[in-house]
């Protein structure tokens, strides 16, 4: 392939020009605004390096509000991948109909887009106050979903099933291909072998797909800790979770200081960065038989 | 043969309403090495995961060691099974892999990792324990499967098409490694395959399976020799079919293009006008006469293709034509297309297929 | 057993789908009392508001469309064919949006790009709908760059780009009439996509006070009763839609030929 031959020094910038348009980019509309917030988040209100930003964070409401979005999206994140793993195993190795699988995952590519506030509008239509599910429960059965059960669609819990409308497809989405990777002729050896339906899925099928649903689970956190729009149109503006303490820090500097928000937003940007790092370094360990 | 280790009585199976095997019968005495041959979709791997328990028969049993085991789940029946390719478990090591039989047994640590040693010695692996498949051949990851099936002592070892995956070389050796190491362990062993060669070479007996049926049993020679059908005969080596018609039934004359064949009593159930199928192997028939091979044709050389040490000659007969092998000569030429020839053969060695 | 469980599986993790979906098409329809009725949905296309917000973030999917597919297909091509060595750091920063919440990026633009800044892309509306553009084209990045690097993947380029050179094509050539045709529903799918996420996104559109649908969404929603569950509706047509289009591109797209590698 003489096109790809190891170019000359007089070449290298002809090179290069082919993809400065993407770099370009990805420096002023990516990289730059993370660190631009890095930098505004240890910066004082004189200029000059300060700590005294990122210290600001640490208020009960402050710590509340990223602790409340750390839950929110670890439950969602879990709930979507186990829903997901259980729905996905059941169309790969359940035996359902073959015809099932095609549109499961069809459905699957729009319920994953589909988030946001139709996502919100959806689920007040159905469990909100008025919703379908809530009338139906007191017109037909006498139960009051709130004061029986607790569930309230505005509160953290709420938030955590409608995450899942868009959590659990995800997982669909990434883990079906990961299933259908494991190879028939694995079971059957292990069963041959002498092993149980369990032993199998301990010692072969869940190491072999560990790596994927490690990764899921961090992109899943990922998504519902920066979602917005959803959470906004269920509980409004006063609902304590680090994106919407953020969007509200944005609109009107409700923190009172420019610079504790980037260090908010820096902290958010940290517990994502962490959540991939734990993933990477855990599929590093995982990893050693894969070339 | 004494009580048969391996039965497969009456089997039948169906996949909804069509018969992917029929009635199939076979006894394998123990430590015997049968192989399966057959085209492909004959049924072969069917009756291979029957016996495994992967497949329930529809109808019929299969005992092993007096067992019948017909309704037994796979992991209850401590059979061994290597699969065509990839069955290693690759986030394993090698010796993982093979201590896994042993492992979900709860058998302990130390039995475990001697037993461990012993089956990387008996394949010859010792330095590779700690690898991962991704990191082996082909050839050593089929050796580790054989390995980590006979682990835990199998009673019964299946081969479903180990060596198809592997290039031609690696398949002879490690099909000779196979054989080794089944008669040093006398393990009684079905080897399913569709190479005829791999089949004859290493198998105590061979079963020619076709259309879901058993179409013969036999030794190698026998299967070689002595196809008992049409099918047979063709599958398993070259063969050479001339169009015959009987002019005499009683004597066993048949006319054979210009030339005329007596094969004595072989033409049971042909009458005068009946048009037969002759069959003869290429090493069967002699450029020339030859002692002991008294019937002649007279033909012209049509073809001949230089193999090495044997130069394979078409000689053409009228309307007919029939491939035979002569040994290499430094000393003499090969013959020459378009040269007269005659052909030579015994009787005795004629197929008739009807 | 087996098959009860899985069947268990199935059918309960559907009602997470099947029960929002019911219930605000249930309530999309009920505005009139006592009886079914599209009024919900007359109510909002008869609203010039959502006419105009629809129409605006119409236009800024299909820009950002163009825009994404002449920043991302060339560079793929580029990474493929000449650069492969930096196939790892084009990937990660493509990856980048999935792991940075849009809130943060957004919060950097603002920062960056106000009025007193070097770059000042806020001071107009023509400058913030660029920037707009722009963030959205990042939003889109990590779908936009998988799907083209799939496509390229199934084509040798290699071959294609010496075959066109070899007839005297110029790049721009190469790139509209060889490489494009070839990765057209590669390029569709990330295209469909794209627009399914544009089309109805609030944050960035909301912090950049733009007259976009998803700003729009938010103000009906929180002033209307039945309005949101019809505007939910459509838009999940929309998405359907657009995922409805990417499959049948596939599906309709002639095979390109199988390559050995
Ligand atoms: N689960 C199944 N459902 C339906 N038909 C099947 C099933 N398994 C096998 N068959 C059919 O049974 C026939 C025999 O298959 P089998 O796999 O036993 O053939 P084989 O002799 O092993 O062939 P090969 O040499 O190609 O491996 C084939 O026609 C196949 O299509
Ligand atoms: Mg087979």
């Amino acid at each position: 392939m003489s096109l790809a031959s190891p170019s000359t020094g007089r070449r290298l910038p002809t090179q290069w020009l082919g993809v400065a348009p993407f770099f370009l980019f990805a420096f002023l509309f990516l990289i730059l605004p993370a660190l631009s917030i890095v930098v505004g988040a240890f910066r004082g209100p004189e200029g000059g390096f300060t700590l005294a930003n990122v210290a600001g964070l640490n208020t009960p409401n402050i710590r509340n509000a990223y602790w409340v979005s750390i839950r929110v999206s670890f439950w969602s994140a879990l709930l979507g991948c186990l829903v997901g793993f259980a729905m996905s195993a059941a169309v790969v190795f359940g035996g359902l109909p073959r015809f099932i699988r095609s549109p499961l995952l069809t459905f699957s590519g729009v319920a994953s887009n589909f988030a946001g506030l139709p996502l919100a509008f959806a689920f007040i239509a159905t469990l909100g106050p008025a919703g379908l599910i809530t009338v139906w429960l007191r017109n037909d059965f006498g139960i009051n979903l709130r004061g029986a059960t607790g569930f309230n669609l505005f509160s953290t819990t709420g938030l955590i099933v409608t995450y899942l409308f868009f959590q659990v497809p995800l997982m669909i989405l990434i883990i079906t291909p990961a299933l259908d990777g494991l190879r028939r002729e694995w079971r059957e050896a292990a069963e041959m072998l002498g092993a149980t339906s369990l032993q199998y899925w301990r010692m072969v099928a869940f190491p072999i797909l560990l790596p994927s649903l490690l990764g899921t689970f961090a992109l899943l956190f990922a998504n519902s800790f920066g979602a917005v729009a959803t959470a906004f149109a269920l509980a409004g503006p006063q609902l304590n979770i680090a994106p919407i303490l953020l969007f509200s820090q944005i609109r009107g500097d409700v923190l009172g200081s420019p610079g504790l928000g980037y260090a908010l937003a820096l902290g958010m940007i940290v517990i994502t960065g962490l959540a991939n790092t734990l993933y990477l370094w855990l599929r590093s360990r995982t990893e050693r038989w894969q070339k | 043969m004494a009580e048969p280790f391996l039965k497969i009585d009456h089997v039948r199976k169906t996949f909804g309403t069509t018969t992917v095997v029929q009635d199939f019968n076979l006894d394998v005495g123990s430590g015997e090495f049968i192989s399966f041959l057959g085209p492909s979709g004959c049924g072969k791997t069917t009756v291979l995961r029957m016996v495994a328990g992967f497949e329930e028969p529809t109808s019929g049993s299969i005992v092993v060691g007096g067992k019948d085991v017909t309704r037994l789940r796979p992991n209850q029946r401590n059979i061994g099974m290597v699969f065509q390719a990839y069955a290693l478990f690759p986030n394993l090591t090698v010796a993982q892999n093979i201590a896994f039989g042993l492992k979900v047994a709860g058998e302990p640590r130390a039995d475990i990792e001697k037993r461990v040693a012993e089956m990387l010695d008996l394949i010859k692996l010792q330095q590779f324990g700690d690898r991962y498949p991704y990191q082996l051949s082909g050839g050593q990851q089929q050796r580790v499967a054989l390995a980590r099936a006979l682990a835990p002592k199998p009673k019964l070892l299946l081969l479903d098409e180990p060596l198809s995956a592997l290039d031609a070389k690696v398949r002879v050796s490690l099909r000779d490694e196979i054989r080794a190491i089944q008669k040093e362990l006398g393990i009684t062993t079905v080897f399913v395959t569709h190479d005829q060669e791999e089949a004859l070479s290493i198998s105590d007996r061979i079963v020619v399976m076709y259309g879901g049926k058993a179409e013969q049993v036999g030794t190698p020679f026998e299967i070689y020799n002595r196809p008992a059908t049409k099918f047979v005969a063709n599958f398993v080596g070259t063969l050479n079919v001339l169009e015959g018609t009987v002019t005499d039934a009683a004597s066993g004359r048949v006319k054979v293009g210009s030339g005329e064949v007596l094969l004595k009593d072989k033409l049971n159930g042909s009458k005068a006008g009946d048009t037969v199928s002759l069959a003869l192997r290429p090493e069967a028939i002699s450029l020339g006469r030859q002692p002991g091979r008294e019937t002649t044709l007279g033909g012209e050389i049509s073809e001949v293709s230089f193999l090495g040490s044997v130069i394979r000659v078409r000689v053409g007969l009228g309307q007919e034509a029939v491939s035979l092998d002569t040994f290499n000569s430094p000393a003499s030429p090969p013959p020459a297309v378009g040269d007269k020839a005659e052909i030579s053969f015994s009787p005795d060695d004629v197929l008739v297929l009807h | 057993m087996k098959r009860f469980f899985a069947w268990s599986a199935f059918l309960l993790g559907s009602l997470i789908f099947i029960l929002p979906l019911i219930g605000m098409t249930e309530f999309s329809l009920s505005m009139r009392r006592g009886e079914y009725s599209f009024d919900a949905y007359a109510s909002v296309l008869s609203d010039p508001q959502f006419r105009q917000t629809f129409t605006y973030s119409v236009v800024m999917a299909l820009v950002t469309i163009v825009f994404g597919i002449l920043l991302v297909v060339p560079t793929a091509y580029w990474v493929r064919l000449r650069m492969p060595h930096l196939r790892p750091i084009v990937e990660f920063i493509t990856l980048m949006p999935l792991v940075i919440p849009a809130i943060v990026i957004v919060f950097g633009y603002i920062r960056l790009y106000n009025t007193s800044s070097w770059l000042p892309l806020t001071g107009t509306s023509t400058g913030t709908n660029i920037l707009l553009m722009f963030g959205y084209t990042a939003l889109a990045l990590p779908y936009m760059y998988r799907a083209v690097d799939t496509g390229l993947r199934s084509i040798d380029i290699a071959t294609l780009t010496e075959a066109a050179q070899s007839l005297g094509a110029g790049w721009v050539t190469i790139f509209g009439r060889v490489i494009l045709p070839n990765v057209f529903v590669a390029v569709l799918s990330g295209a469909f996509l794209t627009f399914a996420i544009v089309i109805g996104e609030f944050t960035l559109a909301a912090l950049l006070n733009r007259p976009a649908f998803g700003p729009y969404l938010q103000l009906v929603g929180a002033n209307k009763a039945y309005e949101p569950s019809a505007l939910a509706v459509i838009s999940f047509v929309i998405t359907w839609l657009c995922m409805g289009l990417i499959q049948i591109v596939v599906r309709l797209a002639p095979k390109p030929p199988a390559q050995s590698h």
